[in-house]
């Protein structure tokens, strides 16, 4: 071989390894955007599984757990552990409250799918103005070194501790909601109601019960999304679950509407093509890449990835 | 919010009647948005109006006349400029106009004053085209596309720069104006343009865009941002390893201490161009960041020192001016001595009109450092 061949053989070695650098960073990205996509979607599933309707106030409840979180931080001077603990449980009881004040009263009455979505809007929009009064329309931040800002290098990919913190703490969530409802009583109770309400009732399980559990179990899962995403991204602000919400829909449809592994996946997919469009394609066109692909998914799949006409699983 | 505005221009009034004496007094009137989501620049440009009318006065005015501002709130709206200078021009008989806020409303109140041959004076109209409205319309701001050339050349001098990636939000008429003026200045210093990437308002996570900057290293990366996005990105990258040799070179929406609140250290190095900056430390700055500060309990922004200055540099115009008394004539008189102040030495620098009534100095160029703007070239 001529010396200058192998040299050029080596440069396209180098590019190479570059190349792969890149797409490693770029799947580390797409993983932590993809794992809070996923957590914030698996609570709309399971509200949507069990008591069978979409609740637009989704975004709001993730909007309200990322300020619950600040406040625990900034005034009560919480880590980051408690400071999550009291984003979900501020999120749950929200999610709880809008189930009673909101959709209960219409559940009892006639229940069509339509009027409790447009009372979740009703919730949705009235505690963002509250929000909006109470924080103005700027954005609020955490703290500086509150998550320190130790990078791990792997490899050639660089994931920051938060990231990583992310990934485990999304993933540790879905887990133990899987385990949840398929090895626990409550987890039956809540796949009974979700197969068939009425004959739950007549088994004797606690229905109302069981909405509520499941209300205030999204709003919390909505809530540590919402702290998450508040951190990693270091801003908060009242309009902040709008964006959110849209590719919550668009996550669960794509997974199948009340299916959680549809929803991991989903919010993974999402994560994913909206990172790779920018990576791979142009960041102009990041939107209409990543929403054109779950349209094509959509196509092959009406019903979800997951997703089967008749048969809803929790 | 609407009180303080409305109450001041009844102080002012009174103190029109109080003091109405032999000697003539300079009426000039103030439209700027004191109301509305535009008050958070309508509001420091009044403060330097008032702080500088008061200290001219105190002296005992300009060759014995005091100055009288009469302040009126147009919202931030046409409309209400329109009304505010017609009410200025006719009713009040004002002689000469400072503002509107905007450039949109100087667009459509300025006309009104220029045909009246009554000077406007804007302090914060950055928009390109406004001075050609007429030979009636001044101002002292700086528009972008006369500052962002300065601070991309010194940056290359400087930094050696050769090439450079672009980042910037594509549905912001703001943030797209400024990235057109990089895009020209980038071509015209013969900057190799490694990629340009964008996001859109409300986007959070700049990771990707990022990380594919970061693999083409460039020298710089030129931002257009708003100040809370820019913050952000300059944050996400250097959490994404983005070694600290690339620089970030941002426009009007570096200008503001937000971004070392957000982004803290590692705001460090980075370089945009102002014309005024809180931390020169002139004489003539420090004097007035102190009073300013001790007088509204808050330290002045850019618009206030522009403000500021614009009273000064009509003084000097009334000073030159032969007033007759005879409005039409003065207003005419003013114009003529006004266009030709040059050299003024205000707290954004020396100061001169061009032959179009703008702005001729272009600006200083500055670098973040140690938690603070500082000059880095003149």
């Amino acid at each position: 071989m001529e010396p200058e061949t192998a040299f050029s053989a080596i440069g396209e070695d180098l590019i190479c390894i570059g190349r792969v650098t890149v797409f490693l960073q770029q799947f580390a990205n797409a993983l932590a955007l993809g794992s809070v996509y996923a957590l914030f979607a698996i609570g709309f599933t399971l509200i949507f599984g069990v008591l069978e309707i979409i609740t637009l106030a989704h975004g709001t409840i993730f909007m309200v757990g990322a300020f619950a979180g600040l406040l625990a931080v900034t005034k009560l001077h919480l880590g980051l552990g408690p400071a999550i603990l009291t984003a979900m449980l501020a999120a749950g009881t929200l999610g709880w409250v809008i189930d009673l004040v909101a959709v209960r009263p219409l559940r009892k009455r006639s229940f069509h799918h339509l009027a409790p979505m447009i009372a979740t809007i009703g919730c949705a929009t009235f505690i963002t103005s509250i929000a909006q009064g109470l924080f103005g329309a700027e954005a609020y931040r955490f703290p500086f070194d509150f998550v320190p800002a130790t990078s791990y290098t792997l490899g050639p990919v660089q994931l920051t501790l938060l990231q990583l913190i992310i990934i485990a703490i999304s993933f540790a969530f879905m887990v133990i909601i899987i385990v949840l409802l398929h090895k626990t009583k409550w987890g039956k109770a809540v796949r009974a109601v979700a197969e068939n309400r009425r004959t739950a009732a007549l088994l004797g399980i606690p229905v109302d019960r069981v909405y509520q559990i499941t209300s205030f179990t999204a709003g919390a899962l909505g809530g540590a999304a919402g702290i998450l995403t508040g951190i990693n991204f270091n801003t908060i602000h009242a309009f902040m679950g709008g964006p959110m919400l849209h590719r919550g829909i668009a996550v669960v449809i794509l997974g199948g509407m009340g299916d959680i592994r549809g929803a991991l996946l989903g919010g993974l997919i999402l994560g994913f093509s909206e990172i790779m469009s920018v990576a791979y394609i142009s960041s102009d066109f990041r939107d209409a890449v990543s929403f054109g692909l779950l349209f094509l998914i959509l196509l092959l799949k009406p019903a979800g990835i997951f997703g089967r006409t008749g048969e809803r699983k929790v | 919010m609407k009180l303080p505005g409305k109450a001041l221009v009844l102080v002012t009034a009174i103190a029109l009647f109080a003091t109405a004496s032999p000697a003539a007094e300079i009426r000039i009137g103030v439209a700027e948005a004191l109301t509305g989501p535009v008050a958070k620049y309508g509001v420091p440009i009044r403060n330097g109006f008032a702080l500088a009318a008061e200290e001219i006065n105190a002296k005992g005015g300009i060759k014995g006349n005091k100055i009288e501002l009469i302040i009126e709130d147009e919202q931030g709206k046409k409309e209400e400029a329109i009304n505010v200078f017609k009410k200025f021009i006719f009713k009040d008989r004002t002689l000469a106009i400072f503002g509107p806020t905007l450039s949109n409303s100087a667009f459509a109140a300025d006309p009104i004053a220029n045909a009246q041959k009554t000077i406007v004076f804007g302090t914060s109209n950055t928009a390109e085209g406004i001075t050609a409205i007429g030979p009636y319309v001044f101002r002292n701001s700086i528009a972008e596309a006369d500052i962002l050339p300065k601070v991309v050349g010194v940056a290359k001098k400087k930094l050696g720069l050769k090439k450079v990636a672009i980042l910037y939000g594509n549905d912001d008429s703001f943030t797209k104006s400024g990235y057109d003026v990089f895009k020209r200045v980038v071509e015209q210093e013969k900057l190799q343009v490694l990629t340009t990437e964008t996001f859109a308002k409300g986007d959070i996570d700049f990771s990707a865009q990022l990380t594919k900057i970061k693999n083409l290293n460039p020298d710089a990366i030129i931002c257009s941002a708003l100040v809370e996005e820019a913050a952000n990105i300059i944050l996400q990258a250097r959490k994404l390893g983005m070694p600290e040799r690339i620089r970030f070179i941002g426009g009007n929406g570096f200008n503001s201490a937000k971004l070392m609140e957000i982004a803290g250290k590692a705001a460090e190095g980075s370089i945009s161009g102002s014309p005024w900056f809180l931390d020169d430390p002139s004489a003539k700055n420090q004097e007035f960041v102190r009073t300013y500060t001790a007088k509204f309990s808050i330290p002045p922004d850019q618009f206030a020192a522009q403000a500021y200055d614009a009273l000064y540099i009509m003084a000097e115009g009334i000073k030159a001016a032969k007033l007759s008394g005879n409005l039409e004539k003065d207003r005419t008189a003013l114009r003529n001595a006004l266009a030709k102040v040059k050299n003024f030495k205000g707290v954004g620098g020396l100061f001169s009109f061009n032959e179009n009534r703008d702005a001729a100095q272009k600006g200083r160029v500055l670098i973040i450092k140690k938690g603070k703007f500082s000059l880095y070239a003149e």
